[in-house]
């Protein structure tokens, strides 16, 4: 008895500490998992029939990386109760302003184009036409976002990234080889040599792991929930739970094309879910849900960092706690934006592959930018006081985005010139 | 075309509210920025070059 009245007021103290987070998680988790999108599964699940099980250590070691990185939004957001755009327009001039927000809008709506193409591919599958696909989202987003509450938006988009867990039961479908996960996938090794193809691979997933709509994002939303500095510990557990996360999913879709599909080249995520259909219908049923999930969370996250970012800097109401009379323009650059990336995939013989290379290219414009001016913000030691970044933030954050810069100028490079990598 | 004197008023306002950068302009920032334009530069002369070689080579 005296056991268990010990216990109770940890367990007590506990459950109150859950119950705190449920009510602050949010943004981290929402961004990381929204990053498994279309284009990211496609990319796990190619890395997976490529190469097996060896590329899950690489993985891994993108939990740190995410963190790091999205963690400097959740502090500068916090601080500044700025978004990013606004951020770099105040910090950096008008000249920089532009450029980041010109080049953030034509990238979110390449993006939204993929998702777009994946949500499709990922619903054909069913037998349901493009068409239908394309408005039943937009549909599906204006019930999301119009409520005219944070706090709702926040929480069925959590409910969207739950729904991307449905990776894990896949993998356990296929019965893959503990042994061979722990033996190949957990102890660095490049299977093969490394060469062209490989470095392309690891490229990819880091290209896939940090998006330059992800800085946007989070620290829009860290404002627009309206997080405090004294919130920025549960600010960081949420981003470092959500780069788990992420990480776990994408583990799990090597798991299963890597026990499925090995040696076979993956172009597209629904390619895959087709294979997996003939071999078994569970698990191809599985990754063109999550394909399709993918894609949702993509486009919801990603048409809303444009908006909060012309909300920013053009001073319209800018937020998802207001209703659509009092920010019009706010949720007309939301469904100008998903309406036309939606329509682009309706057009017979549009050229879509094109517009997925295009993204990856584009993409490599802004991301060393923005993590730049990210670094330098948190620098600022006169807007982010004792929030400021430390010696040892500077030195993992700048190893970071220089790794970051590096390997995406290298992938941009991949995309432009194929050979190179060869 | 009163819409488009808005516009252009509006993006006039934004360009003279964010005329100065706020950032302090020390070495370090100046030399980083710096380094941003050379690459993007570098990015913008590569992808024309990759225009060129689409189109003359059909």
């Amino acid at each position: 008895m005296n056991f268990f009245a010990r216990l109770y007021y940890p367990l007590r103290k506990a459950w109150k500490a859950v119950g705190l987070y449920l009510v602050i998680a949010g943004p981290g988790i929402v961004v990381m998992v929204a990053d498994n999108d279309a284009g990211g599964i496609t990319t796990y699940a190619a890395t997976g029939a490529k190469y097996g099980y060896h590329l899950i250590w690489f993985l891994l070691i993108l939990i740190p990386v995410a963190y790091y990185v999205q963690e400097m939004t959740v502090r500068l957001g916090a601080v500044t109760k700025r978004g990013h755009a606004e951020a770099i327009f105040d910090g950096f001039g008008a000249f920089w302003g532009w450029f980041s927000l010109f080049d953030l809008t034509i990238v979110d709506w390449l993006t939204l184009v993929t998702e777009f193409v994946g949500m499709t591919a990922a619903l054909a599958i069913f037998g349901l036409p493009p068409w239908i696909t394309v408005v039943a989202v937009i549909v599906l987003m204006a019930v999301i976002v119009l409520n005219g509450r944070y706090w709702t938006f926040e929480k069925l988009a959590l409910l969207f990234c739950a729904l991307n867990l449905v990776y894990i039961p896949g993998a356990f479908l296929v019965h893959p080889s503990v042994r061979d996960i722990l033996r190949d996938g957990l102890i660095p090794n490049f299977a093969g040599g490394f060469d062209g193809q490989l470095f392309f691979f690891l490229m990819a997933n880091i290209g896939t792991t940090i998006a330059p709509w992800m800085l946007f994002f989070q620290q829009s939303a860290v404002v627009d929930k309206g997080m405090l500095e004294k919130d920025i510990p549960w600010g960081r557990f949420d981003t470092m739970l959500g780069s788990i996360i992420t990480v776990v999913v994408a583990v799990f879709i090597v798991i299963v094309t890597g026990t499925v599909l090995p040696g076979v080249d993956i172009d597209s995520a629904a390619q895959a879910a087709s294979e997996l259909m003939k071999t078994d219908r569970y698990v191809g049923t599985f990754l063109a849900i999550g394909l399709f999930d993918a894609g949702l969370l993509g486009a919801i996250c990603i048409s809303l960092a444009s908006s909060w970012a012309f909300g920013e800097i053009f001073g319209w109401a800018h937020s998802l706690n207001t209703k659509i009379r009092q920010a019009p323009w706010f949720y007309a650059t939301y469904f100008f934006m998903l309406v036309t990336a939606g329509l682009v995939v309706l057009i017979p013989k549009a050229p879509l592959v094109l517009i997925t290379l295009f993204v990856q290219v584009v993409a490599v414009t802004l991301l060393p930018a923005a993590l730049v001016f990210l670094i330098l913000l948190l620098n600022d030691k006169a807007t982010m006081g004792e929030r400021c970044n430390t010696m040892r933030q500077n030195l993992i954050g700048g190893f970071i985005v220089v790794s970051i810069i590096v390997l995406s100028t290298l992938y941009g490079f991949s995309v432009l010139f194929p050979s190179l990598f060869k | 075309m009163n819409t488009l004197r808005n516009l252009t008023a509006k993006f006039a306002a934004i360009n003279a509210r964010y005329r100065e950068p706020r950032i302090e302009m020390s070495g370090a920032v100046r030399f980083s920025l710096l380094a941003l334009r050379v690459y993007l530069l570098a990015l913008v002369a590569l992808m024309i070059y990759k225009f060129v070689l689409i189109v003359t080579q059909g």
